[in-house]
């Protein structure tokens, strides 16, 4: 745990420097500082060359801005709300907290932003099917949703092991018609039904899409992901203005790939006075090995096309990551997270299970909202800065967290983690965790 | 990360030995077998066993893949090999121990091939990498999820230690894509005859020809073709206007499975002294439909 709330600490390098003087909301890829790129097969150029070249212009089109705008709004109930958790806050050391309330959009979480701009684009390109992945389920929720209301094939890749815990995800994507094929090679994870949607990708771009989960993959995903999440930081900072009056000290979120967290981030990353707090899932604690905390357990590396911090070994294979929450339980993160990692833009810290849990059952129980347990390792960050803040002798601190997801799918992890219910109650349930990277 | 500047100071001095060894052939008017086998799979000891056998049965050029956990290039087959190789504990640097088995086995006279995903290079460190892969004896590297635009640190060991760098281009590259993967390869370009993974196929990709064609026109001296060549006959009808036949999974698939070890090796031997003759064959006999 870092034993101080750094500002910004100092900036490593001259060119670093540099690059601070520069927008960081509106980076560009290919690369963000010495992360990004496209490690991927020469197949895949041509059809990453053509989703850049559309989603440069269907932005600049209002009929497709116009029409996700008119999505967002009819469809998911955008703009969400902002809340501001009074009792919650007690907690944390006499900071405000506000919550952006990401988990209200249709289909619980965040996801739907990226899953509507992208399944728009698929329209715009004249292709007909979209492969997806999920950790366990809600990405894959997501576009089965999208796939359905504009008509497309959907396949969702998902690791064998998920689809036997997450019984009811499968049933969900498949009732809105979406195949769901399990993965029954390496690790049965999450990494796993990624490699094999690169490879059906491989062999049917010409009529399919990738549709990415997440900020992470060969540009131009981490920067596409990025601009269909923006809106979230855009709609947080006017209700905020609004709310307080002025730009909140803290901002905390969850990052598992990261498209929630740089979705908040975004539109405050050139406010150099507002803090980025990005945590990821510190598991059972760095010390067991048994985590997802890249920033503090991994180093830079190439995984699923991009360079960022990857969990790795001595050789270079990929490590298994480990959460309570399958959404942030992925050994690699999106680029632009490195980069601002690097820059010291932003801060990423590791929340236990344990810390997440108990930040999960104190909103339930204070405020009346289930997160989702991605989402409460953001709580439990905010607790953390709140609390120091307090100690750094800080008042009028206002924290605001990204509430990425709700709750309903973690309702049995939660049940069995409390000691709730009979545990053959839940077996008999199968709802489990949902994958929100 | 600066391709563009550094594939256009691919040095020409720099002699290739894969390439040699294709224009020998060449002007044998045959084309070249690239026999492709997993290092470490189902041990280490086995794998320069099994990789004997193949240079003994009349493959011309070695491919030695590095097991890696996320081979997202690769089939169902070649998956199953790297996981039980990894699951044996296989090491990266085994690489080099395989090199040079084969290197003291043919006197040099059957260029070895690492193929391998780009992050094991990344790790080990790409100039300490290229250093060992030579010294091994190593003729250079094939990259399936490198692209020349990513792969200027390569570039540079590569030059510096003679090595061959062979970039794939697919039936999706575009003409200005063919023309930089041939500009940044040496040794040949390796041409995935069809839109997919590495595996047995029933027939070779009809677009293979096309792409061959297409990359010579676009500056490449060599171009061999991989992905679904699994027969004599599919090796055989590659051969007629490809540089080299580059087989896999075919040879991969008769390692998998619980027969005694000496009867994989047969069935190995069996299997590659087949398309062995295929490939040698093909411009000679008559192109019967």
């Amino acid at each position: 745990m870092p034993d101080s709330t750094p500002t910004h600490p100092a900036p490593r390098s001259p060119s670093v420097r540099a690059e601070l003087t520069q927008s960081l909301a509106d980076a560009d890829g290919p690369y963000f500082g010495e992360f990004g790129g496209r490690y991927v097969p020469e197949a895949l150029i041509a059809a990453l060359d053509e989703l850049e070249t559309e989603y440069r212009k269907a932005l600049d089109d209002p009929a497709f801005t116009g029409e996700l705008a008119r999505l967002h709004r009819e469809y998911t109930g955008r703009p969400s709300p902002l809340t501001e958790v009074t009792r919650f806050a007690e907690h944390a050391g006499g900071s405000r907290v506000f919550l952006k309330r990401e988990d209200l959009n249709h289909t619980g979480s965040h996801k739907i932003n990226n899953v509507l701009g992208q399944a728009l684009l698929v329209k715009r390109m004249g292709k007909s099917r979209i492969i997806a992945e999920t950790g366990a389920g809600q990405h894959g929720v997501a576009a089965a949703t999208a796939a359905a209301l504009l008509d497309l094939e959907c396949v969702v890749y998902m690791g064998e092991e998920d689809t036997r815990r997450q019984a009811l995800n499968v049933a969900r994507m498949r009732l809105l018609g979406a195949e769901v094929v399990p993965v029954t090679i390496g690790q049965r994870t999450l990494k796993d039904a990624i490699n094999e949607a690169l490879r059906d990708w491989v062999a049917h771009v010409e009529d399919t899409h990738y549709l990415l989960g997440t900020v992470t993959g060969p540009h131009p995903f981490p920067q596409m992901v990025r601009e269909f999440h923006r809106i979230i930081g855009e709609e947080a900072r006017t209700q905020i203005l609004d709310r307080v009056g002025r730009l909140p000290d803290a901002i905390a979120a969850c990052v598992g790939g990261g498209s929630n967290a740089l979705g908040i981030f975004n539109a405050f990353l050139d406010d150099a006075d507002v803090e980025l707090y990005g945590f990821e899932a510190g598991g059972e604690g760095i010390e067991t090995g048994r985590h997802a905390a890249r920033f503090s357990g991994g180093a830079p590396g190439v995984l699923h096309g991009a360079r960022s911090y990857l969990l790795q070994d001595d050789d270079g294979q990929t490590l298994p990551s480990h959460s309570v929450s399958a959404g942030l339980d992925y050994p690699s993160v999106g680029p632009a997270h490195s980069w601002l990692h690097d820059l010291g833009r932003a801060t990423y810290q590791p929340v236990t299970d344990a810390e997440a849990m108990d930040a999960f059952r104190l909103l339930c129980r204070t405020e009346g909202i289930i997160p989702a347990i991605e989402s409460a390792h953001a709580l439990a960050g905010a607790l953390r800065v709140g609390q120091e803040a307090a100690a750094a002798g800080r008042t009028d601190h206002v924290i605001l967290v990204n509430l990425s997801g709700r709750g309903d799918k973690d309702v049995a992890t939660a049940a069995r983690w409390f000691d709730l219910v009979d545990d053959d109650a839940i077996a008999e349930t199968a709802t489990g965790t949902e994958g929100q990277l | 990360m600066n391709g563009v500047q550094e594939e256009n100071r691919t040095s020409v001095e720099v002699r290739s030995r894969t390439g040699d060894r294709l224009a020998e052939l060449r002007a044998e008017n045959r084309a070249a077998l690239v026999g492709y086998l997993p290092v470490g799979f189902p041990t280490v000891e086995r794998s320069v066993e099994a990789v004997l056998a193949l240079v003994d049965s009349g493959v011309d050029v070695l491919e030695l893949g590095i097991p890696y956990t996320d081979p997202v290039m690769d089939g169902p087959v070649v998956q199953e090999a790297a996981q039980g190789a990894l699951d044996a504990g296989t090491r990266v640097s085994d690489v080099f121990r395989v090199v040079r088995a084969v290197t003291e086995h043919t006197g040099g006279t059957v260029p070895v091939l690492v193929m391998t995903y780009w992050n094991l290079v990344l790790r080990y460190g790409v100039d300490e990498f290229a250093r060992d892969l030579a010294a091994a004896g190593g003729a250079g590297l094939i990259t399936p999820d490198l692209i020349p635009d990513e792969a200027g640190e390569w570039v540079r060991a590569a030059d510096s230690y003679g090595l061959d760098k062979v970039f794939l281009v697919a039936p999706s590259s575009t003409p200005e894509r063919l023309r930089r993967t041939a500009g940044a390869s040496r040794g040949f370009v390796y041409a995935a005859s069809t839109m997919g993974v590495t595996g047995v196929r029933t027939e070779v990709g009809s677009r293979a020809e096309q792409l061959v064609a297409d990359t010579r026109a676009a500056g490449a001296p060599f171009v061999c073709v991989g992905l679904g060549v699994s027969t004599a006959e599919h090796g055989a009808q590659v051969a007629r206007y490809a540089d080299g036949v580059i087989v896999g999974s075919a040879f991969v698939r008769t390692l998998l499975g619980d027969a005694p070890w000496e009867e994989r090796l047969t069935s190995l031997r069996a299997t590659a002294s087949s398309i062995a003759a295929g490939v040698r064959t093909a411009r000679t006999e008559e192109v019967d439909a």
